[in-house]
């Protein structure tokens, strides 16, 4: 371990992407991210790495995307609208399965909403953004060394399933300030996309075995191979051949439901004897564990289910939680948004409240405990 | 397929999938004999396209080949030229994909003088969807989207390329293929942004709506219409007709190179 700081979130962000092995990072400014940015344009120019601003998120996502492709660990960040705009490339990412990692720190929107205020209501355009069915993996720290840790997740996810990965956070955890000890390098694991085996002629480029994963070379390396957004076939080339379409698509698919077991992520505090229990995520989660504590000092059995990965959802995990005699509040703020995939997986079998709140501000504890009073 | 062209295509991917009288064709065979007379190293080669019939291009040539989204070539050339410098990255674009659509990335690529070579090839429509008219489509013009003709002015990409800050600048039509050869080699030997527009016909979607006859009299038009800069007198350019050659070179800083030469010498002065 390092010795102990105060850092911010957006900076936790930064700099566990540079000890995941980021070089290269292109941007465009927009608060409440645009730390990571500045951030990431002093770091890589003083370590030998790349830094770009264009001139908007479309071209920051291609750029990010072309990096990439030639063997670099690249990233970008954004907030509600830019994210918006990276979406046409961030599917591009998925079809052509390129390894890359999306910061977005949510504002209030739509539109350009409120620029300086937290909000969570792009959780299902974190998911579902881009058009067509795609993989994606989403992941939503609450705290500022989580912010560290699952970039660095994000990272090795990211470079081991060939999926595009999002770094969900909202304004109260990109902003706030914590003491953090950070594992020194030595300590971080680092994964890399699988290189190919076969020599250059007889490599096929999306061709993958038992995994679902297609090993990558760089641009320049002499494999000579052909990346298109169109539907293609295992060399790379386009094709509207129905069987292919469907089993390249199928793949994409397959690719993350394999292994979501490993992928997903989710935390529980006190839950064993609860008989209600809290669905947060993000800044939200602070301010429901106080509630939950302060619930407890009333004597309510309180406990918190806190998906870390979102995207895919901890299912199993929450179906498990949903056998007991439970009640759940998706406490969100967004309409509820989240809410419909608890919905789902409980499945009717529990009663599901929600608390929502957007009015820029965090939820206060308060709010929710009179939650928690009203359905106890 | 002359053999000294043929390493250079993936033979099994053709025949391609333009129509026929389209000129798309004559581009890639002159952009092949230029790589081929510049003598680049096919693994260190890379061609970037977006959308469109004149993008279909990059997945005939047997390079590090990347078909992006439609106007993005650019920025995504940008970051492969960016993170591997040693890269000659080559960039095809239709005249709608770079000029309207991809027109930020374009002025943008150019202002910052990044090394590319950048090929549109102007067939003044989009022609992958059929006919609509694009910013390279004269006024007056007709096309699906402007039945009663074009009411939009058009663009002097020339003239915009220069003034975003391309360092080499050039025009040539299909007619003029050795010109053609010649002003891509000369574009790719800029060290900075290089744009060549070349002139091309679609007969289908554009000739066709336009009444312009076969695809060889918009070739011979092509012919009858250009006016080398060489030879234009009192810098007029005649009514009616369009510049071709090397329209325009400067001196400029690099930008892969700024970059790098002052993260060097931060680095050297101990920095950090
Ligand atoms: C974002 C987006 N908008 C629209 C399209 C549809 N589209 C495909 S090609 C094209 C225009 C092509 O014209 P041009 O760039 O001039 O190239 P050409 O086909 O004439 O070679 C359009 C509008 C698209 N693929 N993506």
């Amino acid at each position: 371990m390092t010795t102990p700081r105060l850092m911010q979130g957006n900076e936790a962000c930064a700099e566990g992407a540079l000890a995941a092995g980021l070089n290269f990072y292109a941007g465009y400014p927009i608060t409440p991210s645009t730390e990571v940015t500045e951030i990431l344009s002093r770091k890589l120019f003083e370590n030998g790495g790349r830094f770009i601003q264009m001139e908007d998120e479309i071209a920051s996502m291609a750029a990010v995307i072309g990096a990439s492709l030639t063997g670099a660990k690249a990233m970008t960040a954004t907030s509600g609208p830019g994210f918006s705009l990276k979406q046409e490339n961030i599917g591009y990412a998925a079809m052509a399965e390129v390894p890359c990692v999306i910061v977005n720190v949510q504002r209030v929107g739509p539109s350009t909403g409120l620029a300086t205020a937290p909000a969570q209501g792009d959780v299902m355009q974190a998911r579902w953004g881009t058009h067509g069915d795609h993989p994606i993996i989403v992941l939503t720290p609450s705290s500022v060394s989580e912010c560290y840790q699952l970039t660095i997740r994000a990272f090795n996810l990211a470079e081991k399933y060939r999926v595009p990965v999002i770094m969900l956070l909202d304004e109260v955890v990109g902003h706030m300030r914590e003491r953090v000890e950070l594992p020194s390098a030595n300590q971080v694991e680092i994964i890399n996309r699988k290189q190919p085996d076969a020599a250059p002629h007889q490599y096929v480029p999306f061709r993958s075995g038992y995994d679902k994963v297609p090993s990558m070379a760089s641009f320049g390396e002499g494999y000579r191979y052909h990346v298109t957004g169109l539907v293609h076939d295992d060399d790379g080339f386009a094709t509207t051949n129905p069987e292919i379409v469907q089993s390249h698509l199928n793949r994409l698919q397959d690719k993350i439901l394999l292994h979501t077991p490993e992928i997903v992520d989710s935390e529980q505090v006190d839950t064993e004897d609860a008989e209600v229990v809290l669905i947060a995520y993000g800044g939200t989660a602070r301010s429901v564990t106080r509630a939950m504590r302060m619930a407890r000092e009333e004597g309510l059995k309180v406990g918190m289910f806190r998906p870390i990965s979102i995207w895919p959802f901890p299912e199993e995990q929450l179906k498990l939680l949903s056998q007991r005699n439970v009640k759940f509040i998706t406490v969100e703020m967004n309409f509820g948004q989240l809410a419909l995939e608890v919905e789902r997986v409980v499945g009717g079998k529990n009663a599901v409240y929600r608390a929502n709140q957007v009015n820029g501000e965090l939820i206060k504890p308060d709010t929710i405990l009179d939650r928690i009073r009203e359905v106890y | 397929m002359l053999p000294e062209v043929e390493q250079y295509f993936r033979i099994e991917k053709l025949p391609h999938m333009w129509c026929p009288g389209c000129g798309n064709g004559i581009v890639l065979h002159s952009l092949i004999n230029a790589i081929s007379g510049l003598g680049l190293d096919q693994d260190k080669t890379t061609i970037v396209s977006g959308i469109g019939c004149a993008s279909r291009a990059a997945g005939y040539l047997d390079f590090d080949t990347l078909h992006t989204t439609h106007g993005r070539a650019l920025a995504f050339a940008t970051g492969i030229k960016f993170s591997k410098p040693e890269l000659n990255t080559f960039v095809l674009m239709g005249d709608g994909d770079c000029t309207a659509i991809g027109g930020n990335h374009l002025i943008h690529a150019a202002r910052r003088n990044i090394n590319l070579t950048a090929l549109v090839f102007n067939n003044n429509i989009y022609g992958m969807t059929g006919g609509q008219y694009s910013p390279m489509t004269p006024n007056a013009k007709r096309a699906t989207t402007a039945f009663y003709g074009n009411i939009d002015r058009s663009f002097d990409l020339m003239e915009l390329a220069k003034g975003a800050g391309a360092t080499y600048v050039a025009r040539a039509t299909t007619y003029h293929t050795e010109l053609l050869t010649k002003l891509i080699m000369e574009a790719h030997k800029n060290k900075g942004f290089s744009l060549v527009e070349v002139v091309t016909a679609c007969p289908t979607a554009y000739g066709r709506y336009n009444k312009l006859g076969k695809p060889a009299d918009m070739l011979k038009a092509q012919k009858e219409n250009a006016v080398n800069i060489k030879s234009l007198k009192d810098g007029i350019v005649p009514e009616g007709k369009f510049l071709i050659g090397e329209l325009y070179r400067a001196e400029a800083p690099e930008y892969i190179d700024q970059y790098l030469q002052a993260a060097t010498k931060l680095r050297e002065k101990g920095g950090k």
